[in-house]
């Protein structure tokens, strides 16, 4: 509290970004938590998380007050307009300190207090089960099994405690390994492919340096080689550029020399390093703020930003892994540096191409549990969550759920989340909101007590699954089952408009055939039980039923009414700026330049009209494009009380 | 002449028949006047028809004796046929070179066609320009329909009735055209039922350097205009460009003499530069390099997407004027028929629900396009693969149906007709067994007796069972103005037409009968539970009678 110098200010103007002359005054809040706007006439609220904010600008003075620039993680600008400089100042300190949290106690997550007991809150936390997915997938078996060894994270801190080798792998081999491995990450299952016995497994680099050899990492190798009966090789994959695992060797790391090791195929796949991919996702960010673009200048910074190159690279990676371990049915150990970055974005995306559960929502969920949580995915250091070196930050998981997005763009039956499902898991990782993306390891968790003292993200998600399904999904569909081929020539990849462009209401379809779809299955489902009722009546009709069925009958008109009114359709239609301002650029030059002709003055305002025009047009047209973009999704949680 | 003289080598056995997506096939390939033909002899499904005049380009290369023709389709398709035989290989390229670049039209083959169908509903009778005067009658008394073209010798390529201001007389009309490009006087295109504004579209002034004027012209202009108000004249090219028509006689108008319109200048490129635009884009989609650098560059340097983006921007603006500014619009840019006609009938899409409706498309068709003179014939003659020297080819009306499908994309739920229809579209504009874009002006086209000699498009696509594969299953009326984004993220790759042959759709089509499925069991439970609903309301009144008396 002792960081919010004002809570509150007044007349403060919130701009739309797609029209300078549209803005709502209001009443703009500072909470612990939340930078909050209320609207003083329609009482529209905006909630932004301070965990988002990623930057806060001042602007230079405008003849209506002092401008302040707030960039979101999530995409979303927001510019305010406050009528005092003082006030601006306040509110500007204020923000800068709040959204740069300095321990992890002070995140929302902590303070997050939903009105939940202890044991469910527990039990929210079992939602997800490692232990049942290794089974489902198929071990433990004859070759592979749970290995207690780094139980209390002796042998890594950055690997969960649970952890499945081959059977063959004695522990001696296992421990000797791990010392060969950058911060101890020895070669463990990532995913078992039960078709082909192949696997993947994952680890960090060999610390081979120049010429350095390890026995026991060796006979890791070797064993799980063995483990996959059917080949009698293994793939060893470094998603580095060779060049910079080339690097590496010079500071006593590197990559495995084929000699020393029998029976593998050595392959790098150049995925560029954290510092390319933030770099990268700058420019992309610079090329999606353009006001207004010419189609050039925006397929120029698309194709210099490089962005699409790299989704490219890790797709064709795990395009690659997926093929080896289906079709060649050749086990695959995949490593870069440390091996909690490219590693973790290629095998979970070769495990969404080989395993359909993956591309159900409950399997998304299990596999960023197991591949990125539990693995030790750098997720606080990465989208800084605390404040921390700049230089740790970098997008590796956006790049794999924008993987997922071109996926489903190409084989659009295949899952069953939808697009609002990536971009929620993408707004969670960077809300702070519940604990589980909190923090660099299973370790890190545990001593913090995130268990205990947050709430988990996936019964959350779970409980909303009708916003997140794909209404195309069917699972008996031939594009649902087996492995996916994902093409990856170069016109396959689009620009990710939905999530870079997220809160950009114009530049969206204005109907959505997912929304569409999604009311007709739904009404369609009503339909189903009605049927059966009177299905049922007229079975068996005994007479006196006929009342009751009048009721019944009734009761369905108003779904009735769904398929011919349009209100599933998003209208939220107005035009947009067509002649770069200067037809509707303001009552001063409005027409001709002598205002007499177009003498009403409330009628020259075109843009005002425009958006009127949405609201009556149609009922979808004032609705919020998605739960996140003006009220915070779970805002009827009292976490304004805690502030 | 004969086509025989043209076919030296009429059949060959042994064509291997490489094309995408399907199995290659050997058979016998056999050329008629009109078709390329291969078929194998186990199967009659894997039959190849070809359309001479679907054929672009053609390339030959040997390999000993064995000859290869890769053929390039105009739409866009590429196929490769193996022919044994070094003579037969070249008399078959020669034929078809030959046949494929016939310059008379009479040659064509929709004056062969016999359909094997019946035709119910007659296409050339179907969107009359009387038809259309009654419906706009029945809304309005201020204009009328002219006869002073009849005989085509006021402006060739106008049809001969027009629709003009009421209080402009034959005599006018004819001094105006003598004013405008073409003399393609300016004339009514679309009226604004909600607001009795008006889209009018001519062709650029003839005002020269030396600052001609025509009174006739600007009565006639200022005639469609309501009391006090004014309006915006849309000249379709840059500044720069319109001035340069000057020293040519051509020219825009002085807003001096023109005092209550504004003109707004856009820049929406010339039919060459268009023509390059295409070449380069279906250049940069068929490279199979694998860099992402190279593609997005090539596509950024085809420009192709910009000229999307200008046109609907254009078009967007001419609806704006209309139905946020209440004020009308005269639209023009050198000639008249090319990027004028983007412009009006974009804009009628934006403000009217019927022109996205199947019918309605088909009138507009009609209406901004043939009868109002876009020269299909010189635009659409050849594709993205000739290597001909260009005369007047251009992807006119195909980025028009580019900008459609975009508007499409962005209400999917607000037409009639879905994607497939646009495609068919675009591929019978280049080649087709009917005759409704032969010819380049209407006058042509009765000098042809097309309607007599050949059957039309809508006649074939309007039946039942054609038509079905044409709706868009989601498809509920609009009445709104639908207005666009053009912003580059909303606007994509029309990846129906620029990769259909590149990558398989199988995916993509799953995922459309699977939208067809879901909608089609929901209508078919409604139907059950309705007729359920009054089984069971009959046995209630079969309840109640009992009780009444």
């Amino acid at each position: 509290m002792e960081h919010i110098r004002l809570p509150k200010v007044e007349r403060v103007q919130l701009a739309d970004r797609s029209s300078s002359r549209r803005a709502q005054v209001g009443t703009l809040y500072l909470t612990a938590f939340h930078t909050i706007f209320v609207d003083n006439e329609v009482h529209n609220e905006l909630w932004v998380l301070h965990s988002l904010v990623c930057n806060v600008e001042k602007l230079s003075i405008t003849s209506c007050g002092y401008p302040l620039l707030i960039r979101c993680k999530n995409f979303q600008v927001i510019q305010l307009l406050i009528p005092k400089e003082n006030d601006c100042n306040d509110v500007f300190v204020s923000l800068l300190r709040l959204s740069r949290t300095e321990r992890y106690e002070e995140l929302y997550c902590f303070s997050f207090m939903p009105n939940v007991d202890k044991a469910a809150r527990g039990q929210a936390w079992d939602f997800l089960n490692l232990k049942a997915e290794y089974n489902r997938m198929g071990v433990s078996n004859k070759l592979w099994h749970t290995t207690s060894v780094n139980r209390e994270y002796r042998v890594c801190d950055t690997y969960p405690a649970d952890l499945y080798v081959p059977k063959s792998a004695s522990l001696p081999v296992i421990v000797g390994s791990s010392r060969f491995r950058s911060k101890g990450r020895f070669p463990t299952l990532s995913y078992y492919y039960r078709e082909t016995q192949a696997v993947i497994c994952r680890s960090s680099q060999p610390l081979s340096g120049f010429s350095a050899r390890c026995l026991e990492d060796e006979q890791m190798l070797e064993a799980i080689m063995k483990s996959n009966p059917g080949s009698r090789f293994m793939y060893v994959v470094d998603t580095r550029p060779k060049l910079n695992a080339m690097a590496n060797r010079a500071t006593g790391k590197g990559y495995e020399n084929e000699d020393n090791y029998t029976n593998i195929k050595f392959q790098f796949i150049g995925i560029e390093n954290i510092h390319v991919m933030r770099n990268s996702q700058q420019k992309l960010i610079e090329v999606s703020d353009l006001p207004s673009p010419s189609m050039g200048e925006f397929l120029l910074g698309l194709e210099t930003s490089d962005w699409l190159k790299h989704i490219k690279s890790i797709l064709a990676a795990g395009t690659f892994i997926a093929k080896a371990v289906a079709e060649e049915g050749v086990s695959v150990l995949v490593h870069c540096s440390d091996g909690w970055d490219r590693t973790t974005q290629v095998c979970s995306l070769a495990s969404v191409l080989l395993d359909p559960f993956y591309r159900t929502l409950k399997g998304l969920m299990v596999l960023i549990e197991k591949d990125w949580v539990s693995f030790g995915h750098k997720f606080s250091h990465r989208y800084g969550h605390v404040v921390e070196e700049p230089k740790e930050a970098s997008p590796v998981i956006d790049q794999f759920l924008e993987c997922v997005w071109q996926l489903m763009e190409q084989f659009p039956c295949a899952f069953e989340y939808n697009e609002r499902f990536l971009i929620s898991i993408y707004n969670h990782v960077h809300s702070c909101h519940y604990g589980n993306f909190i923090c660099n390891s299973e370790k890190e968790r545990k001593d913090l007590g995130i268990r205990e003292k947050t709430h988990s993200l996936w019964p959350h998600l779970w409980k909303n699954k009708v916003d997140f399904v794909n209404p195309l999904f069917r699972a008996d569909h031939s594009q649902t089952k087996g492995v996916l081929q994902p093409l990856t020539t170069p016109y396959c990849f689009k620009f990710w408009r939905g999530l870079y462009n997220h809160f950009d209401r114009g530049l969206h379809p204005r109907q959505s055939v997912l929304d569409s779809l999604m009311a007709i299955k739904e009404e369609t489902q009503q339909l189903e039980e009605v049927l059966t009722i009177y299905q049922q009546k007229l079975a068996g009709v005994g007479r006196e039923q006929a009342n009751d069925l009048f009721v019944k009958k009734h009761g369905m008109k108003n779904s009735q009414g769904l398929w011919a009114e349009p209100t599933h359709i998003r209208l939220a239609n107005s035009p947009q700026d067509y002649n770069g301002g200067n037809l509707v650029s303001g009552p001063k030059d409005f027409l001709f330049g002598d205002t007499s002709e177009s003498s009403d003055p409330d009628n020259s305002d075109q843009e005002s009209e425009g958006a009127d025009f949405s609201c009556h047009s149609c009922s979808g047209g004032a609705s919020p494009p998605s739960e996140d973009s003006v009220k915070d999704p779970d805002s009827d949680d009292p976490a304004f009380n805690n502030a | 002449m004969e086509f025989a003289e043209l076919i030296k080598t009429p059949r060959v056995d042994g064509v291997v028949l490489h094309r995408p997506f399907l199995p290659t096939v050997e058979g016998t390939l056999c050329l008629t006047g009109h078709h390329l033909i291969l078929s194998s002899r186990q199967d009659n499904t894997e039959e190849l028809w070809l359309l001479h005049a679907n054929i672009d380009a053609i390339e030959k290369r040997f390999i000993g004796s064995l000859g290869t023709i890769i053929v390039k389709c105009k739409d866009l398709r590429i196929i490769q046929l193996d022919i044994p035989g070094m003579e037969e290989c070249l008399n078959i390229a020669n034929s078809i070179e030959a046949l494929s670049t016939l310059d008379s039209v009479s040659l064509m083959y929709p004056f062969f066609y016999r359909p094997m169908f019946e035709v119910i509903e007659d296409g050339w009778n179907l969107f009359l320009p009387e038809e259309a005067f009654k419906e706009l009658e029945s809304m309005t008394d201020e204009w009328r329909l002219s006869e002073v073209n009849k005989d085509f010798s006021i402006c060739p390529s106008y049809p001969a009735l027009v629709t003009v201001p009421k209080d402009i007389d034959d005599d006018s009309l004819c001094k105006a055209a003598t004013f405008r490009h073409g003399g393609r006087f300016p004339v009514l295109s679309y009226y604004h039922k909600k607001n009795g504004m008006v889209i009018m579209r001519a062709s650029q002034p003839l005002t020269g350097t030396s600052g001609r004027r025509c009174k006739e012209d600007e009565k006639l202009i200022n005639a469609t205009l309501r009391a006090g108000k004014r309006g915006y004249i849309i000249d379709t090219r840059t500044i720069a460009v319109a001035q340069q028509a000057k020293a040519r006689g051509g020219g825009f108008e002085q807003e001096a003499n023109y005092p209550q319109w504004r003109r707004i200048h856009k820049a929406i490129e010339r039919t060459n530069i268009l023509q390059e635009s295409l070449i380069k884009i279906v250049e940069a989609c068929n490279d199979h390099s694998n860099s992402m650098d190279r593609w997005l560059s090539k596509l950024e340097a085809s420009n192709w997407q910009s000229q999307v983006k200008e046109i609907l921007t254009t078009a967007c603006l001419a609806a704006q004027c209309i139905d946020r500014e209440g004020a009308s619009v005269l639209v023009h840019g050198t000639e008249g028929t090319d990027s004028t006609l983007q412009v009006t009938s974009l804009a009628q899409i934006i403000l009217e629900p019927a022109c996205r409706t199947v019918r309605g498309f088909q009138a507009l068709v009609e209406r901004e396009w043939l009868q109002a003179g876009h020269p299909f014939q010189q635009r659409c003659a050849q594709s993205a693969y000739s290597n001909e020297k260009l005369r007047s080819e251009a992807p006119v009306f195909l980025l028009f149906l580019d900008c459609v499908w975009q508007i499409l994309r962005q209400f999917p739920c607000s037409f009639q007709f879905n994607e497939h229809f646009l495609v068919m579209l675009f591929e019978h504009t280049y080649a087709s067994q009917f005759g409704t874009f032969l010819g380049t002006t209407a006058a042509e086209r009765v000098k042809l007796k097309l309607s007599q000699k050949t059957v039309s498009l809508w006649s074939w696509v309007n039946r039942p069972q054609e038509l079905e594969r044409f709706l868009n299953p989601l498809y509920e009326p609009n009445s709104l103005v639908i207005w666009p984004s053009v912003a580059p993220q909303s606007l994509l790759l029309w990846e129906g037409v620029f990769l259909r042959w590149n990558r398989s759709t199988k995916c993509l089509d799953e995922a459309y009968e699977e939208m067809v499925h879901i909608i089609e069991y929901n209508k078919e439970l409604q139907l059950k539970v309705n007729s359920l609903r009054r089984q069971l309301a009959e046995l209630e009144t079969e309840d109640a009678l009992p009780q009444t008396p």
